[in-house]
Parts: C-alpha cells; sequence; structure tokens
C-alpha cells in the first residue's frame, strides 16, 4: 500500500479525457462556464478590469491555500490561519510605519508565521493533541491578542515602498500574480517528485506505513505546519500591501474561505491526497462566485452559504467516489 | 458476550480513577478559585452577581450537554455557533416576515435547529463525512444561511411577554437556569443511568465493536446530532429573549466556549470517557474566570485568551494523564 501511495499520483497516464475528469479540469471548466453564463447576463463582469480584480484581490487566499492543501494533505486541519494572517499583516504594516528597514518589514511575518505554526505542528506531532483542539485554542489566543494589543485601530500613513502588491514585475506581470502562480508550481513539483514531499502523502494516507517506510511522520508533521506558516506570510504581505490602510483585526471567516479552497480544490479531508493547483483555482473560483453575485444581482451575503455547499458537494462527492472505486475493484 | 464485554468494558472506562480525580480536583480548584476571587473583589461573592453569571452562562452551558455526548463518541460538532445565528434568524424572521405568532416563530426556530443538527448527523451516519468536516462545512452554511436570509437586517420591538425567558426570575432565579438545570438533570441521567449513555461509551471505545455488538450506532449518533441543533435553538431562543434583537451575527465563537467548557470538564476529546458532571463543573469554570477577570479589569477580547490557553492546557493534561495510566 504504501509503495503505490509515495508514487506520484497519475505520473505518466494520461490523455485528454483523463485530465479534464480529474479536479483540476473540472475546475478550470467550472471558471470558464461561470465567467460564459454570468457574462452573457451582464457583460460588464467580463470587462478586464473586474476580472484582473478577481485575481488580484484573492491571490493571498490562493497562497494561504497552498499551505493549507500541505496539512490536510498530511491528514490535520488548521482554523487558526486567518488570525495569523491577521496579526502578521499587523506585525508587518506596524513595523512599515515605525520605520523599519524594507527588508525586515517583509521578512517579520514570514519568520513569525513559521515560528507560529511549527509551535502547533510540534504541540500535535510530537504531544499528540488533535489539530483542530490546537489550532481552535491558537485561534483564540491570536484573536484575542491582537484586538486587546492594537484596540482594533486602523494603520495608515504606510510608506510608499510598503507596497509589495502594487510592484508590477517587469512593468506588466503583478506581484501577487507572479507570486501566486510560483508559489503554486513550485508547491506542486516538490509535492509531486521530491522525497519529503511524498512523505507529506505517506504520512496522510497512512502514518504507521510511512512510519515503516523510513518517513518519520511526527518530523514530516512539523515540516508541513512551517511550510504553512511560510505561506500564510506570504498571504498576509499580499493581504497587507493591497490596499493603503490595514485594520489591525482579524479578517472575519477567512480561515473557512482558505479551507473551502483547498477542499474544493480536490484535497481529501481523508488525507493523502490531492494537489495545490486544484486548490490555487478553487480559490480563483470562489472568488469569481462571489465578485459574480454582484454582477447577477444576488446579494453579497449569500456567499458563505455558497462556500458551505462547496465544500459539502466536493466531499461528498469524494467520499462516494472512493467507495464506488472501492466497490468496482 | 461480545456485546456484554464491550458494555462492561464501556463501564469501566466511563469512571477510571484518574477521571474521578480529574474531577474532585477541578471541584477543589474551583473552589479555591473563588475564595480568592471573592477575596480580592467584594461584588464577586454575591448572591446577586453569581446568580446573574448562571444567567449569563446558559446560552453557551445548554449547548455543552449534548456536545459532551458527541465527544464522548470521538464526534465534535463545529457548526453549533451558525445554528445560534441561523435560529435566531429564524425565529426574528418567521415572527416578522412570515407573520408567525411569537409561540409559532419560537416552535419554527426550535424545529430549524433540530433540522440543522440532523442533517449533519444524516452526512455522517450515512455518507461517512468525517464530524470534523461535516460541520466545518456547515459552520459555513449554516450562517451563510443566516446572513443570506436575514440580509443582515435586525429584528426588534419582540413583546414584552418574550422577555420573560431571557430576563425573568422563577423563585428568585433567573428563568433560563431552570431550563438549564432541567437540561443537565436529564442529560446526568440519560449518560450514567441508560442503555443511550452506555451507547455512547462504547462508540467511543471502540465503534466497529459497538457495531458487531449490535448496537444502533447510527440511530444515535443521528440522534446526538439532532439534539446538538435543538439546543442551539434554545440557546439562540434565550439570546434573543435576553438581549431583546436578533442579528445574523449571533453566536459566532460559541464552539470555542462550549467545546472549551467540555474538554476541561475531563472529557476525552478521543472520545470514550466523560461526564456531564464535568462539563458542569468546566463550564462553571469558564463563566467565572470570565467573570473574575472582568471584575479585575481585564477587557472582555482579552478573556478569550485566557479560554483558548485554558483549552490546550486542559487536553495536554488530560492526555498526559491518560498516557501515564
Amino acid at each position: 500500500v504504501s509503495a503505490t501511495i509515495i508514487a506520484p499520483a497519475r505520473a505518466g497516464e494520461g490523455g485528454f479525457l483523463r485530465a479534464f475528469a480529474s479536479q483540476e479540469g473540472l475546475l478550470a471548466f467550472a471558471i470558464i462556464a461561470v465567467a460564459i453564463l454570468v457574462g452573457l447576463d451582464n457583460a460588464r463582469f467580463l470587462a478586464a478590469r473586474n476580472l484582473s480584480d478577481i485575481v488580484l484581490g484573492n491571490a493571498y487566499i490562493a497562497v494561504a491555500a497552498v499551505g493549507m492543501s500541505m496539512v490536510i494533505v498530511s491528514g490535520n486541519i488548521d482554523i487558526s490561519v486567518g488570525a495569523l494572517i491577521g496579526v502578521l499583516a499587523t506585525i508587518s504594516g506596524s513595523l512599515a510605519v515605525a520605520g523599519a528597514p524594507l527588508a525586515l518589514v517583509w521578512a517579520a511575518p514570514l519568520i513569525v508565521g513559521v515560528l507560529v505554526m511549527m509551535l502547533q505542528g510540534a504541540v500535535i506531532a510530537y504531544l499528540k493533541i488533535p489539530a483542530i483542539v490546537v489550532t481552535l485554542g491558537m485561534l483564540s489566543i491570536l484573536k484575542g491578542g491582537l484586538i486587546s494589543v492594537t484596540g482594533g485601530r486602523w494603520i495608515t500613513d504606510l510608506p510608499e515602498s510598503f507596497h509589495l502588491a502594487d510592484i508590477e514585475l517587469f512593468g506588466i506581470l503583478p506581484m501577487p500574480v507572479v507570486i501566486m502562480v510560483a508559489a503554486t508550481i513550485l508547491a506542486a513539483f516538490w509535492m509531486r517528485y521530491s522525497a519529503r514531499g511524498r512523505a507529506i502523502y505517506a504520512t496522510g494516507g497512512n502514518a504507521e506505513a510511512a512510519r515503516l517506510v523510513g518517513v518519520s511522520p511526527q518530523r514530516t508533521v512539523v515540516m508541513v505546519f512551517a511550510l504553512h506558516g511560510f505561506f500564510a506570510g506570504i498571504a498576509a504581505l499580499l493581504f497587507a500591501t493591497q490596499l493603503k490602510v490595514i485594520q489591525s483585526t482579524v479578517p472575519p471567516n477567512l480561515e473557512l474561505t482558505v479551507i473551502t479552497a483547498a477542499v474544493v480544490g480536490g484535497v481529501s479531508i481523508l488525507g493523502g491526497v490531492g494537489t495545490v493547483v486544484g486548490s490555487t483555482l478553487a480559490a480563483v473560483l470562489i472568488a469569481e462566485i462571489a465578485s459574480a453575485l454582484v454582477f447577477i444581482n444576488v446579494s453579497p451575503y449569500w456567499i458563505h452559504a455558497v462556500q458551505g455547499v462547496l465544500i459539502l458537494a466536493t466531499v461528498v462527492a469524494d467520499i462516494l467516489r472512493r467507495r464506488r472505486r472501492r466497490a468496482g475493484g | 458476550v461480545i456485546g456484554m464485554s464491550v458494555l462492561t468494558e464501556g463501564a469501566r472506562r466511563a469512571a477510571p480513577r484518574w477521571l474521578i480525580r480529574h474531577e474532585t480536583l477541578l471541584a477543589v480548584i474551583l473552589i479555591v478559585a473563588l475564595a480568592i476571587l471573592g477575596l480580592c473583589n467584594d461584588r464577586f461573592l454575591t448572591i446577586d452577581n453569581l446568580l446573574n453569571q448562571g444567567r449569563l452562562m446558559t446560552e453557551v452551558g445548554i449547548i455543552a450537554l449534548p456536545m459532551t455526548f458527541i465527544i464522548i463518541t470521538g464526534g465534535i460538532d463545529l457548526s453549533v455557533g451558525s445554528v445560534v445565528g441561523l435560529c435566531a434568524i429564524m425565529l426574528g424572521y418567521s415572527w416578522k416576515n412570515f407573520g408567525f405568532p411569537l409561540p409559532l416563530a419560537i416552535v419554527f426556530s426550535l424545529s430549524v435547529g433540530a433540522a440543522a443538527g440532523f442533517v449533519n448527523g444524516l452526512l455522517i451516519t450515512r455518507v461517512r463525512v468525517p464530524p470534523l468536516i461535516m460541520t466545518i462545512a456547515t459552520l459555513a452554511l449554516y450562517r451563510g444561511l443566516a446572513e443570506g436570509i436575514s440580509q443582515a437586517h435586525s429584528v426588534r420591538n419582540y413583546p414584552e411577554w418574550f422577555f420573560f425567558v431571557g430576563q425573568g426570575e422563577w423563585l428568585g432565579v433567573p428563568t433560563q437556569l431552570w431550563f438549564l438545570l432541567a437540561g443537565i438533570i436529564a442529560a446526568g441521567i440519560a449518560l450514567d443511568r441508560t442503555t443511550f449513555g452506555r451507547t455512547l461509551y462504547a462508540i467511543g471505545n471502540n465503534e466497529t465493536a459497538a457495531r458487531f455488538s449490535g448496537l444502533p450506532v447510527d440511530r444515535v449518533k443521528l440522534l446526538i446530532y439532532t439534539l446538538s441543533g435543538l439546543a442551539a435553538g434554545v440557546s439562540a431562543w434565550v439570546l434573543v429573549s435576553r438581549v431583546t434583537t436578533t442579528r445574523s451575527d449571533m453566536g459566532i465563537g460559541y464552539e470555542l466556549d462550549v467545546i472549551a467548557a467540555v474538554v476541561l470538564g475531563g472529557t476525552s476529546i478521543f472520545g470514550g470517557a466523560g461526564t456531564i458532571w464535568g462539563s458542569v463543573v468546566g463550564l462553571v469554570m469558564i463563566q467565572l474566570l470570565k467573570n473574575g477577570l472582568a471584575l479585575t479589569g481585564v477587557k472582555g477580547d482579552a478573556t478569550i485568551i485566557v479560554i483558548g490557553v485554558v483549552l490546550i492546557a486542559s487536553t495536554l493534561i488530560a492526555s498526559s494523564l491518560q498516557r501515564r495510566r
């Protein structure tokens, strides 16, 4: 069993149909279908400005979902990521206003993110406390801590150079998209072809089997959470620098959107399966639907209900597909 | 024969000695904490303050009872806060917009709560969606329904009699405390003295064995998730009556308080062990901690830091005690 888990998923097999039937293919199809359907109803939805706003404004969710996908593939969950992103954005913004050197301003959220998540990963892996308890506790510690320290005030007068999200590489490529695409591709290749990347699937698929083939599930979980913290740090930077001000509170329901992106992207909640390409496509799809609601005159207050239905539909489909496969052979 | 051994095994594990010590220990800590808080602040140990704290803890307490059942079976329900929001909205919306008489609106809102829990239970038992992910999905879905249906409009101007449950008194005790008291007694007896209670421990200890012993595992699970939704509905009713208004963001974060109270009370997050008595002590401790911190000048937002720490620390201590055994 472990050997098949460790082998790269679906490597070599292929064909157009199989690619289309994959979760990634379905999501790409859904993104285009929603664009066409909503565009037929209201052509302004397809304006280049709107489409680029959808991607630019939500790239940070896709980046955070890359880390979340790894966490879920390893058989864990993290509901503290939204609170952490709020804390990291505040740290970075406060440093920028205080006049700290730019390198420190950009590095601080990455370092703090890695440290906080590594701590959680270590408690989960070595002290054997379920991830939901640890991250639920950390969520309230971070949320309460942020509000008591800052009082939820707005951080304004951010220096011009701070705005990472406004940089356009070679004059045309906006930074959020560059980072989103780079993070997705690097993580996808690393998870698929490196030994440590495969170890994440092995740990999530069957921790005991992973241990028998020489993978340390504990060390893998700590590594996964450290990486998740790194991606949360990048996401916090993109989130903090996309507007001219930062509100030093926890962005509400952000963790739910990130989890939705990871799960709808095809990461199996039973562990051991999933890709970050899917989660990035799902993040784009969710943002597209949220924007589309406005254009077809549906109140945006329905977006959380849509997210809930998307998670449920994906999870139920995943479980039924597995059951049929098992019954079939 | 196998069924018998599972049940006796479950019964033996249900009250291991460390757990009895855990609760006794907790009760001792509680009394010491009460004494210290009472010495530090003369407004704390007054009947008025204690009854008022009882009023405030009812909304979380009612949900903590079925949550104890659920965690004993090794499950979890993260959607309770969103069900509170959904039920609060359904109460106000059906009264204001459907023109239901208020008593009918209350019953309708309670059935929506039960239905919300039933849906959780149905997918958990029939499709075998893990409880964690099922209730994360409905955490988003039910909150989204509350927001979508209400369009963020609040409902006010309830008639005077409606506030009896949340603000009134009966025999000198806040009305809703009687609800909680009745719930505690019923849940305590159900868990301790009935085959339903034994079945919960059996599921938590070894679900496969419980299934092979012919225990109605799926039916019992469906029941406890439905009860959880119903309890969230009652909680919403009490909450709306206490604060006199209905908003779609009601109940946000309740899952933290409820789970912290249950876990602090000695119910194992891995399933198989726990008592209603423990959850009640955990609940009282958390409420007094909040109150004590507030009286000593700590602001409300800072208390959730303490609850987060309490949640992680009590799980750590319980699991290390369990391992040593």
